[in-house]
Order: C-alpha cells, then sequence, then structure tokens
C-alpha cells in the first residue's frame, strides 16, 4: 500500500486533462485556444508519463503480485471497486501508453479541431491505462468498453476516406465480442457468489472459484472471443486493417500500439488467472490460431500496395506471434509474449509515424508512387528502416528479443508450432523488404516524392526516444525482462498446479528426442562456438531451401551467406547467454548482430537488399535450431 | 338477491389520502390548470401551463421522496395498504411516483418548447400529462387488480389523445386512431384475465391471490393459467414487448415528438410496474408457468427491436424499435422473478426514461416547427448546425448503447446479472447480442451527425447494412478489397484531404471551401463532450460559408425549455452512470417492500 493513491492518479490526470482541454471556451480564440489545448494537453500526457517512470522506479523488483493497490468501493450493492494494481505484466504496458500517447500527440498535427483531438486523445489515454491496470472485472470491462467511443471519434472525425464504415465496423465488432465478455463475467461473479455468498468482481478473490470443467471451458471460450477480437487474432480480424488504415496517423499509433494490447493483455491477465485449466486444454487452438495469423498476416501483407494497409497486415503476424507465446505456457514463451507487447507497440508506432509523415508530404501512401523516397529524405528512410528490420526480427533490434524469446519458449512444449511459425519471419522479411525497395529505393519519378523534405528536428526528437527503445531494448532487455520474469512465472507456475502438469521448463533441462534439424552433434559440446555451429548448420539448411524457392532467388549470394553465418553465430551467443536471463554475454553479442543489420540499408545501390533478404530469415531460423539444441542439452 | 348480498357486504373501508397523495397532487395540478384556462378570458400561455405542471410534479416528487423516506425508514416494516388493501404503500411504488413525476418534470419542458414551435397555446396537453402520469403511479401502487386496470385506463386515455395532439398531420390522428383501438383491445384483454383470475382464485387483491395460491394446490388451473396468459398479454401491448408491439413504431411516429418521449417513458414505467407487481408478487408461486413464456417473449422483443431497427429510415420509428429492444432487456428483469430482477429492472426503468425522454427532446427540436424532419437525412451534419444537439444525442444513444460511465452500462449489468442469478444465462447472451446489434443503428445516427457530406440522397440502410455486414464477414479477409461505401464517402474524403495535406500541395478551391466552413463553424461551440449546458438559448446557424447545402439548413432555435430538458437528462445519466451508488441502493431497497 502506498500512501499517495500513484494509479489512480495515474488514471485521473489524462482524464482531467482531456476535460479541461475539451472544456476549453470558444471566447479565447481559435490560435490561442489550439495553443491551450497543445500547451494543456502535453502537460497533462508528459504528466502521466512522468508519473508512470515514478511508478516504475518505485516498482519492487522481487514482488510478483501486484503492487501500489488501491482498492475503494464503487457500486457498492453491485459489488464493483475501484480495484487497481499493478505487476510485472501490466508495467510495462502502462509505461508503453504513456510513452506513446504524447507522441501522437505531438505527432498528428491535426488541422482541425485541435482541442476536441486531444481531449479524445487524453480521455483514451486514461482509459487504456485504467483497462491495463484494473484487478476488478468489471472495471476492465468498463474501461474496455468506453475505450471504443474516443477512438471511435477519432476515427470518424480525423481519418482518411473510408473512415466511417471503417470506425462502424470496429466499433460493431468489438461490442460483439465483448458482450460475451460481459456475460462471461457476470456468469463467473454469480458462480462464486453462489459457492461463498459474496459478490465480488475482484481479479484475486475470483482466480480461486471452482467451476466444472465444462463452464470453466465457457467461460474461457467467452472472454477470449472479446480478447481475440480486440486483439486481434485471425479469424477475428476483419476490422483491424480497415481501422489501421483509415484512422489518423494518432489514431492508428494508440489502436494498434496501444489499444491492440488490451486484448493480449486480457488473455494473460483473465484468461490464463481465471481459467488455467481450459487455458491449457485449449492452448494448441489458439496456437493454431496464432500460427495461423503469423502466416496469413504475411501473406496477405506481401500483396499490400498501401504501406499503411501492409504494416497494419504485419501487425497481425505479430499479434499472432503474442498469442503463441502466451499459449506457449512456458516462462519463456509468455515473458516474450509480454516483451514483444511493448515491442510490437514501439515497432507499429515508429512505422505508423513514419509512413503518417510520407503521407504528409507526398500525399500518398501507394508503394508504386513512392519509388526513390531515399533520395530526398535519407533521414526518414533510416527511421522506417530501423522501424522494419526490428519488425523483421533483426537481432539487435527489440522485436527479436520478443520473438527469439517466444520462439523458443514454444519450440518447448509445442515444437511443431513453432517451426511454422519461423517461416512467419521469414515471411516478413520478404514483404518488409519488398514494400521498402520499391517506396524507398531507386530513382524518384513522382513529382511530389522528388519535392520531399526530409525529416524535421522536432520530428527526429519525436521519433528519437521510440527509436533509442527498439535499439535498447533490443541490446539490453535484461531490466525489462527482470520485471516481468517474477509476474510470469507465478502465472505458469499456477497454470501448472492447476492443470496438475508439469511444464518442462528450459532452466529445468528436461532431456528431448534429438531434433530433426540434427543439432544434436552440437549439443554436447557448450559454449558459444556450438552454438554458432549449430546456427550455421541451420542456416546451411535454410540456404538449400532458399536457392529452391524462386522467391528467395535474389537473396543467394556468396555474400548473403558470410552474412548469414556471422549472423548465426552472433545469435548464437546471444541465447546461450541468455538461459537464464542476461547473462552478460549478451553485451559482445548483439553488438555485432545490429551493427551487421543496420549498416546493411545504407550500403550504396541495390545489393544492400540482398545482404538483408538473408539475414533475417537466417536468424529466425536459427531461432528454432538454437532452441532445439538447448532442450537436447 | 347477489346484489342484495354485495350491498349488504359493502363496507366502506378507511381512506387514507396521503397514501395517495403524490396522484392527487398531479390530478390536482392538472384540474387547476383547466380551471384557470375555463375560468380565465385569456388561455393560460405555454410558459405558466409548463410552470404550474414542473410544480405539481416537484411537490409530488417531492412527497415521493418523503413517503420513499417514511416507508424504508425502519428496515421496510413501515409499509402499509390503504384503501382496504387495494393501495400499497411501499418502497416499489414511492420509487416509482419517483420515477413517474420526475419524468413528468422532463416533458413538461419539452412540451413547452414543442408548443411554442408550434404555435400553440394550449394548456391542455401539460394537463394530460399530468393525469397520465398519475394513472402510471397508480399501476404502481395498486394492490389490487381493479386498481391496476383503473391506472392502467387512466394513463393510457391521455397518452391516446397526447398522440392526436398535433391536428395538423394526419399522421399523429392516424396514431392516436392506432393506439386507441388496439389499446382499447389490450385492455379488454387485461379486463378479461383479471376475470378469469378472479374466477380462479376468488379475489381480486393481489396480496389475496398470493396468499390463496400459497395455501391452496389448484388441481384444476386452466382457468388461472388462462387468465395469467391474457393478463400479460394485455400488459405486454402496453409496455410494446413483441410480437405485440406491432402498434408502436406507427404511433411513435405520428405522435407529437416529445409526446412520443414521454409515452415511451411512462406507459413502459406503468406497463412494468405492473408486471412486477402482478406476476412477481402475487403470482410468484406460479413462475415455473410463467416465466418461460415470458423468456420467449424477451428474446423475441430483444431481436425483433434490433433487428428491424437496422432498416428504418426514420428516427422516430428507429427509436420507436430501439424502445422494444430496452422493453426486452427490462423483461430480463421481469423473468428473473427475483429481488435482484425487480430492483434491475426498476433502475432500468428510471434511467431508461430519462434517456429516452433526452433523444427525444432533440428529435423534437431537430424536427423543426412542422415536427416531420425525422428522416435520417435531416441529421446529417446536425453537429455543424447545433453541436450542442448533436453532443446530446450522442450521449444519449451511446447511454441507449450501453457504454460505460453512463447509466445504461449499469442498467445492462444490473439485468444481466439478475438474467444469469435465474440462470437463463441463453437468455442474457442474446440480449448482449442484440445491443451489439443496436449499437450500429445508434452509432449510424451519430455518423451522420458528425459527417460533413451534404444531404444528397441520405443513407439508405436498406443498402448500407448488408454491405458493413458483408465488409465484417469479408473485406477483410481479402486485402485491399474495401467494398462498402457509406452515403457519400468521396465528399467525406475530401473534406479530410484538406486537412490532412499540408498547405504547400495544391488542392481543389471546392474542397477547400468545404474544410474553412466546417472550420469556421467547428470554432463557434463544439467544445461541449458532456452535452448542453441548454440554459441559455442557442441561436446557431450552420453552413453560412459552404452554400448551405444541408436539408435542414435553417438557424436551430434550442427553447430554453429543452435545453434544461436536455441538460437534465444528460447531467443525470452521466452523473449517475460515474456513480451508479445512489440509484442502485434506492432500486435494491425498493424490492424488499412488495407485499
Amino acid at each position: 500500500m502506498s500512501p499517495f493513491p500513484f494509479l489512480t492518479t495515474l488514471v485521473l490526470l489524462p482524464a482531467g486533462a482531456a476535460l479541461v482541454v475539451a472544456i476549453l471556451p470558444s471566447g479565447l480564440g481559435e490560435r490561442r485556444r489550439r495553443i491551450a489545448a497543445q500547451v494543456i494537453g502535453l502537460a497533462g500526457a508528459l504528466g502521466t508519463l512522468a508519473l508512470a517512470a515514478t511508478i516504475a522506479v518505485r516498482f519492487n523488483i522481487k514482488d510478483a503480485g501486484y503492487q501500489m493497490v488501491s482498492d475503494h468501493a464503487w457500486a457498492r450493492s453491485l459489488g464493483v471497486s475501484w480495484y487497481l494494481g499493478v505487476d510485472g505484466i501490466s508495467l510495462f504496458l502502462v509505461l508503453l501508453a504513456a510513452l506513446l500517447f504524447p507522441v501522437a500527440l505531438v505527432a498528428a498535427r491535426t488541422r482541425t479541431n485541435l482541442h476536441s483531438y486531444m481531449a479524445w486523445m487524453l480521455l483514451l489515454e486514461a482509459v487504456c491505462i485504467g483497462s491495463f491496470i484494473s484487478l476488478d472485472l468489471i472495471l476492465f470491462f468498463v474501461f474496455f468498453e468506453a475505450s471504443l467511443v474516443p477512438i471511435y471519434f477519432i476515427i470518424t472525425g480525423w481519418g482518411f476516406e473510408k473512415r466511417s464504415a471503417a470506425a462502424m465496423k470496429f466499433f460493431v465488432y468489438t461490442f460483439l465480442g465483448s458482450a460475451f465478455l460481459f456475460v462471461g463475467i457476470v456468469v463467473l461473479a454469480l458462480i462464486h457468489q453462489h459457492d461463498t455468498g459474496v459478490l465480488t468482481f475482484s481479479l484475486p478473490v475470483l482466480a480461486h472459484t471452482h467451476m466444472p470443467y465444462y463452464v470453466q471451458v465457457l467461460l474461457f471460450l467467452s472472454f477470449t472471443a472479446a480478447f481475440a477480437v480486440k486483439s486481434p487474432v485471425f479469424p477475428f480480424h476483419t476490422w483491424s486493417p480497415d481501422a489501421y488504415a483509415e484512422a489518423p496517423t494518432g489514431g492508428s499509433v494508440v489502436l494498434a500500439a496501444v489499444m491492440a494490447k488490451m486484448g493480449t493483455y486480457g488473455i494473460i491477465r483473465f484468461d490464463l488467472n481465471l481459467f488455467p485449466k481450459a487455458s491449457i486444454d485449449l492452448a494448441p487452438l489458439l496456437l493454431t490460431l496464432g500460427v495461423a495469423g503469423i502466416i496469413y498476416g504475411a501473406i496477405v501483407a506481401c500483396t499490400q500496395k498501401d504501406l499503411k494497409r501492409m504494416v497494419a497486415y504485419s501487425s497481425l503476424s505479430h499479434i499472432g506471434f503474442i498469442v503463441l507465446g502466451v499459449f506457449a505456457l512456458t516462462s519463456e514463451g509468455m515473458a516474450g509474449g509480454v516483451i514483444q507487447m511493448v515491442n510490437h507497440g514501439l515497432i507499429i508506432a515508429v512505422l505508423f509515424l513514419a509512413i503518417g509523415w510520407i503521407y504528409e508530404r507526398t500525399a500518398t501512401r501507394d508503394v508504386s508512387r513512392l519509388k526513390g523516397l531515399q533520395k530526398p529524405a535519407p533521414l526518414l528512410a533510416a527511421l522506417f528502416t530501423v522501424g522494419m528490420l526490428a519488425a523483421i526480427g533483426l537481432p539487435g533490434l527489440n522485436g527479436f528479443v520478443g520473438e527469439f524469446l517466444i520462439l523458443l519458449g514454444t519450440f518447448i512444449t509445442h515444437r511443431w508450432w513453432a517451426v511454422v511459425a519461423a517461416t512467419g519471419v521469414i515471411l516478413a522479411a520478404l514483404y518488409m523488404l519488398w514494400a521498402y525497395q520499391q517506396a524507398f529505393h531507386g530513382k524518384p519519378e513522382e513529382e511530389a516524392v522528388k519535392r520531399t523534405k526530409d525529416i524535421s528536428w522536432p520530428e527526429l526528437l519525436v521519433m528519437a526516444p521510440l527509436v533509442g527503445l527498439v535499439i535498447f531494448l533490443g541490446v539490453y532487455p535484461k531490466p525489462v525482462l527482470d520485471r516481468i520474469t517474477p509476474s510470469v512465472e507465478r502465472l505458469v507456475q499456477r497454470a501448472d498446479r492447476a492443470a496438475g502438469v508439469h511444464q518442462p521448463l528450459l532452466s529445468r533441462k528436461v532431456a528431448l528426442p534429438a531434433s530433426r534439424l540434427h543439432v544434436q552433434h552440437a549439443a554436447h559440446t557448450p559454449g558459444a562456438a556450438v552454438s554458432g555451429y549449430t546456427g550455421y548448420v541451420g542456416a546451411s539448411r535454410l540456404r538449400s531451401f532458399w536457392t529452391a524457392s524462386p522467391v528467395g532467388s535474389a537473396g543467394v549470394s556468396s555474400a548473403g551467406v558470410g552474412t548469414g553465418a556471422l549472423t548465426s553465430a552472433a545469435t548464437g551467443n546471444v541465447q546461450y547467454g541468455w538461459t537464464p536471463y542476461g547473462s552478460s554475454r549478451i553485451r559482445h553479442a548483439l553488438p555485432y548482430a545490429s551493427l551487421l543489420g543496420i549498416a546493411s540499408p545504407f550500403y550504396p545501390g541495390g545489393s544492400a537488399d540482398r545482404h538483408l533478404g538473408l539475414v533475417t530469415p537466417l536468424t529466425s531460423h536459427c531461432c528454432v535450431a538454437i532452441a532445439g539444441s538447448d532442450t537436447v542439452r | 338477491m347477489m346484489a342484495g348480498t354485495l350491498l349488504a357486504t359493502l363496507t366502506i373501508p378507511h381512506l387514507d389520502y396521503t397514501a395517495v397523495l403524490p396522484e392527487i397532487i398531479l390530478v390536482g395540478g392538472a384540474l387547476f390548470i383547466m380551471l384557470v384556462t375555463s375560468l380565465s378570458r385569456k388561455s393560460m400561455g405555454t410558459v405558466s401551463s409548463m410552470g404550474w405542471t414542473v410544480v405539481a410534479a416537484c411537490v409530488a416528487l417531492g412527497f415521493s421522496i418523503y413517503q420513499w423516506v417514511g416507508v424504508t425508514a425502519h428496515g421496510g416494516h413501515s409499509a402499509y395498504v390503504a384503501f382496504g388493501g387495494s393501495i400499497a404503500v411501499d418502497g416499489f411504488s414511492s420509487m416509482v411516483a419517483v420515477i413517474v413525476s420526475s419524468s413528468v418534470v422532463v416533458a413538461a419542458l419539452m412540451e413547452e418548447g414543442w408548443l411554442r414551435r408550434q404555435g400553440r397555446v394550449s394548456p391542455e396537453m401539460h394537463m394530460l400529462t399530468l393525469v397520465s402520469a398519475a394513472g402510471a403511479m397508480l399501476m404502481a401502487a395498486a394492490n389490487d387488480l381493479i386498481v391496476v386496470f383503473l391506472g392502467l385506463e387512466i394513463m393510457s386515455i391521455g397518452l391516446y389523445v397526447l398522440a392526436a395532439y398535433d391536428y395538423r398531420r394526419k399522421e399523429s390522428g392516424e396514431a392516436a386512431l392506432k393506439y386507441l383501438i388496439l389499446g382499447g383491445f389490450s385492455s379488454a384483454i387485461f379486463l378479461y384475465g383479471i376475470a378469469l383470475t378472479y374466477g380462479a382464485t376468488g379475489t381480486t387483491n393481489l396480496a389475496g391471490i398470493a396468499s390463496y395460491l400459497s395455501r391452496n394446490i389448484l388441481l384444476h388451473d386452466g382457468l388461472l393459467l388462462a387468465g395469467m396468459a391474457l393478463l400479460l398479454v394485455g400488459l405486454c401491448f402496453k409496455v410494446a414487448a413483441a410480437p405485440f408491439h406491432l402498434w408502436a413504431p406507427d404511433v411513435y411516429q405520428g405522435s407529437p415528438s416529445p409526446a412520443t418521449g414521454y409515452m415511451a417513458a411512462v406507459a413502459k414505467i406503468g406497463g412494468f410496474a405492473a408486471l412486477l407487481r402482478i406476476f412477481v408478487s402475487a403470482l410468484g408461486s406460479y413462475r415455473a408457468d410463467w416465466q418461460p413464456a415470458i423468456w420467449v417473449i424477451a428474446a423475441v422483443t430483444l431481436v425483433v427491436g434490433a433487428v428491424m431497427a437496422l432498416v428504418q429510415t426514420d428516427v422516430k420509428r428507429m427509436l420507436a424499435y430501439s424502445s422494444i429492444n430496452h422493453a426486452g432487456f427490462i423483461l430480463l428483469g421481469v423473468a428473473a422473478a427475483s429481488t435482484a430482477g425487480v430492483s434491475a429492472s426498476l433502475y432500468y426503468l428510471f434511467v431508461y426514461s430519462f434517456m429516452v425522454m433526452g433523444s427525444f427532446a432533440v428529435v423534437s427540436v431537430v424536427g423543426g416547427s412542422s415536427d416531420d424532419a425525422h428522416s435520417l437525412a435531416s441529421y446529417r451534419g446536425l453537429h455543424r448546425r447545433s453541436p450542442w444537439l448533436a453532443w446530446t444525442l450522442t450521449l444519449m444513444l451511446i447511454a441507449q448503447a450501453g457504454i460505460p460511465f453512463t447509466t445504461g452500462f449499469m442498467a445492462k449489468l444490473e439485468v444481466l446479472t439478475a438474467s444469469i442469478g435465474a440462470h437463463v444465462t441463453w437468455l442474457a447472451v442474446v440480449a448482449m447480442v442484440t445491443a451489439a446489434v443496436a449499437a450500429f443503428f445508434y452509432l449510424r445516427v451519430v455518423l451522420l451527425m458528425f459527417s460533413t457530406a451534404p444531404a444528397s440522397g441520405g443513407v439508405a440502410p436498406m443498402e448500407a447494412i448488408p454491405a458493413v455486414v458483408g465488409a465484417m464477414s469479408s473485406a477483410g479477409t481479402f486485402p485491399g478489397k474495401a467494398s462498402y461505401e457509406d452515403g457519400g464517402p468521396s465528399e467525406v474524403g475530401e473534406y479530410l484531404r484538406v486537412a490532412d495535406t499540408p498547405a504547400d500541395y495544391p488542392v481543389e478551391g471546392v474542397a477547400y471551401d468545404i474544410g474553412a466552413g466546417y472550420r469556421y463553424d467547428q470554432r463557434k461551440g463544439a467544445e461541449g463532450e458532456d452535452g448542453g449546458d441548454g440554459g441559455e438559448e442557442l441561436v446557431l446557424h450552420g453552413g453560412e460559408m459552404d452554400g448551405d447545402r444541408d436539408s435542414g439548413g435553417e438557424a436551430i432555435y434550442i427553447a430554453p425549455s429543452v435545453g434544461v430538458a436536455m441538460a437534465i437528462c444528460a447531467c443525470f445519466t452521466v452523473f449517475f452512470g460515474i456513480i451508479p451508488g445512489p440509484l442502485t441502493t434506492m432500486a435494491h431497497a425498493a424490492t424488499m417492500l412488495i407485499r
């Protein structure tokens, strides 16, 4: 119990700022009102960020439970309470939201009606943060639902051409999903009331509800329906490309980076806590949907001409990874899932911001019309590249950390899902690099592209913290993992206990049958070289696959193989240094890989593409290979 | 011989007039207005008749609260019956009295604005409002089937005349005739139900019926079951539950808008109060027989309300179907037949009456002086013409959709809890799915209000729905194929491209003008998130700069009274949405006192 109600303030501060901005009198005059809205809005958002940072500093790293809890009755007769708390899983989502909202406020320079835009955004921030820290199911649902209204008005008010239909589809779809969640919450609470006589919606209390197995399964499905729509998980995703593409830049950023996380967060926080047995039994279903999302999102992203839609589909693919990691139900996988939520938020924010700025300058997002953007705007291209490479999962950037842990964790329990999912990484390289080549390389042809100005200092300033974090978390994720891990392990143990199964945790070195990747040669020789070798084995096998497939033929060159092998070695090191979390070796290994990856796009001419084309798929494949090697060892 | 026996046994019970004082105050107010109107040479002005109505309603409200405090003082033991057991004074009746008298306040304000727009001086409208409110109160206080019928008729006759009140439009007369004939039908059915129930139990007193059924087991209960069925049908007519809802869309559309809002609120309050009294309280021991019937009716009502509203092009008809959907939700509480169910229904009725009257307050203003601009097209761009109206209606609609931080959310939570507590989870799922469907048509109105496109053609829902539904199921799965159109996306997009493109890129002059006009109007007052302070007169000239392409391009004048009505509804909806405690506690306390 902290004397100062940090969490309540965290919700009320942006909400209060929203209210102040909303009621700015029109008598001020348009210009002054704009300035006032900007100042108050930014102050509110930055104040929230500072508060979130304070919470992160005060966060007790050793405590796996909920911290800074505040609990007040809200509607007493209904058993609903204002019950907030933060743990390692929600901490970074709160930080992510607190960081991205000011960015979205600054970056999206809407011309009309700025103060209402600010007000809606701040309200959305309050609601998003509230949903991440509420420990009362109804309170969570309240925030979960209330988030629809501000984003609805942001999309319809400042969106692109088909915004009305997109916003409507998004709203109704999500509303339909949460209808099941609502019924599920009430059923759960009433079952608990029937047993104990106490009507409450408190998560820690309801986690001890005893119910028949079939009820647990039904409730799991009803909860998951809402979360799957919100995330979105594969067959429920149809609203997302439209909503992401039609929303204004700031709206897309918060929609994809923060709001989508409500779904995956809900799965971790509620599904696994409340229905551990059902979660374990139905994990294959969700894993399959996750993998289907990874592959489907990647394939569809390959066919997109619109940059923003491409990124929207890539987001579907990445959410698939998060789901995969969570339902691997290993602490590695889940920690990977949680950190990947943060990573994906940062990456997609970078990409959407860059695309937004490109659109502002050229009035198009069509990759074929953007040809040669790199020439007039090299810095913008570089920033986009960092985001893109992180999205691909290049070592040294944050996307890799999450995807690696996820694949590792999944491989332990559900090997074939991990293997199939890893191909998603290859496809990610394909569509991202493809789009990048089309949009940035070559000679500019369109007049608008030629006249494009490179990004300005303020824009760089906005992007800097995001890109900095993308690199920082890729190189040194330990501080984040240290805080996530206790909560995640507790959750996994809880699920294990409930199911009466003993998950093969990596740290326990459970021997599995030899992997088909023939890594057993290397298995008994510890050390970096071994992993590097293993990686190389993977790489060479991949190469043969790569040669056979027509799409990748461009990537086969001696240079490509060399790069691939080098990267493999680097990743091997990384992996070795990682179990258990954060050995010092990581610091030596990763910079090489990152340097390699980041430097490549700056090579002149087209050869850079060829390097890149190989680097990423290889690393991804190595992940699987290495994961295999470790389990064998 | 029979008559002689009756006369011999007829005793005049002790008449405790304080038991029905709220009703007396309302009827007294109506009589006062009538008296003044007929005695003075000049007819009473709309403002003063509104004033007297509000005063009467406020006094009734005050006394209802006083009564509430009295009967709930000693843990509910102070509830009593009067008039020989035919009137119950308990938490339930006094809470309904509170609900009804507060709706009269809002209705009186709305009606004043309507009369003024029509240019009519006609205090009878307020008078009828007062009288029918007294009827609704009586239905809730009734502890005898005959008194229920009495209340039902008093309420209905007032509403029939209110429906016909707009003599300039023939739809109004048509609506009233329809309402009268079908209402008469349902009253007759109800009366027949009373007769059969009396035949089966030997009494019309609700407490008497309950105690008879608890003491006797009817070997041949066909008569009672038939009576119950008829009572149910009669009341379902009144609350517009499907399949007895057919009158509602026509009557809602034809009646003057404020009367529609009032009717939607008060007829539901009275009807559901009677349903709860008769079925949950008196026939509670037969719940195994009537519950399944109400489940089916509730499910059908929910689905019909939500689905039929989708295809309406008239906002009043849409709201009629939406009120049918809400009736389904309230039936969930009735069907639960539990304390939680009764409290949920009461709470729902309370907050719903404000939501629906707030909506119709806006509808009556947008309808214009002839009260006929109710097509969806006339809501296009309302935000530019009058942000206050647009924001208030938005608030009311999202509250009806059940979005958190409005009373609508808590109401849905309450009825769902009751329904699931009674192990009717499937019905709760049906209800929430229809709520999602309902969200679609509420949002369609919101979209239209905030759209900037001209009114050409409006939205044809028959085309829009399949498109959006189709888009939901398929468009996303096929990359790059977004196959829906929304009434005029190109115009919508034009303005936005202006907004999002930096000035150094050329844009078409027309589009730029639209953008400028839009900004101009935005500046005039779009700051209201919380909808309507309404106390001041707001005259907003919309679309001056963009060539006035909206159908209702004229200035929208919000009369102060309507502004106050909207403000009351908006504040109520938001305040008790954020702080639900007082109302839920009140509703919970009201249920323990039924006798």
